[in-house]
């Protein structure tokens, strides 16, 4: 069986970013396994720009991004294995994988980073009433037939879902000629950034519907029309409400979701970001199994991806040349109120560096409110924030000092700013 | 022609509503920015455009570009019209000068993937 020291599951921007940083801490036997035909893994189709701005401090395409990763793995000589899929990943970290070069083949790591992205939630998802006819696809699957294969999907489209890919397809499908009639949301905000809603959509007079979901898709053998609705506070359509779309492609930007099936296979526990639970060094429950990216939670920045998975990389390093101790004693870390996730699971305060980061997101937009961290019963940190939105996520540097290890759990949550503690 | 004005800063997370009035006074800011970006946007609004070309190519059929810099907003379907007529070759770099000086903006659109072959 061949044996490396680490095997990266995903060569897309977390598995490369991982691999360099690992390869430049000393380990050399590295094998990214990618399932695509590039390396780069979603930027391939994300020919947008706005990548870039905090990390290489300029604006860059998808893969203007991506290229100036992969230079970093061909400079190195990091050895990377494309079409190649991985079927299965043992506790003993051994990892199968089916390629045309290899076949089936088993091969061994010492340490494992897992980045393998994430996935878009389909129409099967949701259960929209009607017709079931060729027509309704992903905004991901259409901007990868679009960017990559040069073909458009479409010539009238209405999108359900204000996710940012679905606004940025709203622009991309109508600067090819398409007609791009509306976008619906369920919620009463947009799920996208702002940015999206002013470049992707008011450019192009696209209207957004919001508190609107699809409430029928009508077409035999091809998508010829949908109705949409109001929805009530329950989110549940209202009768009498609907509008009638002739469209013959609808696209979904309903959400993603971290593609965590491996490490789910082995029966790890998760967090709320359905994603891994790990450890301030990106470790998962099964030591040296590192998660990041994507598959640990979905980021907005590509950016912050590379940067949490150097820090995966890193540690992985170190777990290889037994830098790496497990500790009995972990704190746990958790969402409060107002928060839905909260990255990492667990601090293991004898291995921290001095500041930890704690990536979160909040569940509604909220103005006006503090961040309070607490340990136990007592507030170790409160920041204020003018205005907090779900859709882009927050990222505090926790300074370790503030923590002691008999303190209890540590819990984020949102408090109005009226409110006196 | 001119009349106040309410707009969306997309300059930051905050996406404060600017109101901008006839003779270009910007309130509802919170910061300076969403003051140069509500008068740029008022003015002259600039956009980068992304699209792809076809290339003959033996990996993608089409690939990927953009204006060096921003174009004005009114010539996005201008310069998409000169960018749909180019018929590229393999071997493209990112960087590489697909068209020098787009509808006359003197804007570049240049290639941003590497296609060897």
């Amino acid at each position: 069986m061949r044996e490396y020291q680490l095997v990266v599951i995903g060569g897309g921007s977390a598995g490369m970013a991982a691999a360099i940083s690992a390869f430049d801490k000393g380990v050399k036997e590295i094998l990214i396994l990618e399932k695509g035909e590039f390396l780069g893994g979603v930027l391939n189709q994300c020919i947008h720009n706005g990548f870039g701005l905090t990390y290489f401090k300029e604006e860059l395409t998808g893969p203007e991004f991506l290229t100036r990763l992969s230079k970093k793995v061909e400079e190195r000589g990091i050895e990377y294995e494309l079409n190649a899929f991985v079927i299965g990943l043992g506790k003993d970290k051994t990892v199968t994988y089916i390629s045309p070069k290899s076949g089936l083949e088993k091969i061994k790591a010492q340490a494992i980073v897992m980045a393998t992205g994430c996935y878009e939630r389909s129409a099967g998802a949701i259960a929209i009433p009607g017709d079931r006819p060729a027509g309704i696809l992903t905004a991901g699957q259409a901007q990868l037939y679009l960017n990559e294969y040069g073909y458009l999907v479409g010539k009238k489209v209405f999108i359900l879902g204000s996710g940012d890919i679905g606004l940025i397809m709203a622009r991309r499908m109508s600067l090819e000629g398409a007609k791009v009639l509306g976008v619906a949301e369920i919620m009463p905000y947009s799920n996208g950034l702002n940015r999206n809603i002013v470049q992707c959509l008011q450019d192009y007079g696209i209207p957004l519907y919001l508190s609107h979901t699809v409430s029928r898709c009508i077409g035999k053998e091809r998508l010829e029309a949908i109705e949409i609705s109001k929805v009530d506070e329950r989110l549940k359509p209202i009768p009498g409400t609907e509008m009638r779309f002739e469209c013959d492609v609808l696209l979904l930007s309903i959400g993603l979701i971290p593609y965590n099936s491996l490490l789910d296979n082995l029966g790890l526990p998760t967090s709320n970001s359905r994603g891994a639970a790990v450890n301030e060094h990106m470790e998962t429950a099964l030591p040296g199994v590192f998660s990041c990216g994507n598959v640990l939670h979905v980021h907005d920045l590509v950016d912050n991806v590379v940067v949490e998975a150097e820090l995966a990389g890193e540690s992985a390093a170190l777990y290889i040349k037994g830098e790496l101790p497990e500790h009995e004693k972990k704190l746990k870390v958790g969402p409060g109120n107002g928060i839905g996730y909260v990255v990492p699971s667990f601090v293991d305060l004898e291995n921290a560096s001095e500041k930890i980061d704690l990536k979160f997101r909040v569940r509604k937009p909220s103005k006006n409110v503090y961040i309070d961290i607490k340990q136990g019963d007592k507030s170790i940190k409160r920041i204020y924030k003018m205005s907090i939105i779900p859709s882009e996520m927050e990222i505090i540097k926790l300074p370790k000092s503030l923590l002691s290890n008999d303190g209890g759990d540590i819990t984020v949550s949102l408090q109005p700013k009226e409110e006196t503690l | 022609m001119k009349q106040d004005r309410e707009l969306i800063c997309i300059m930051c997370p905050n996406g404060c509503m600017l109101h901008v009035d006839e003779n270009l006074n910007v309130t509802g800011n919170r910061c300076p920015r969403g003051v140069s970006y509500a008068k740029d946007e008022l003015t002259h609004p600039t956009r980068v455009v992304t699209s792809t070309a076809k290339i003959d190519s033996e990996v993608l059929p089409v690939c990927p570009l953009k204006t060096a810099s921003p174009i004005p907003k009114e010539k996005i379907f201008d310069v998409m019209k000169e960018i749909n007529a180019l018929h590229l070759k393999a071997p493209v770099h990112v960087g590489d000068v697909l068209i020098g000086d787009v509808c006359h903006t003197g804007v570049a659109v240049v290639a941003t993937r590497d296609i060897e072959k």
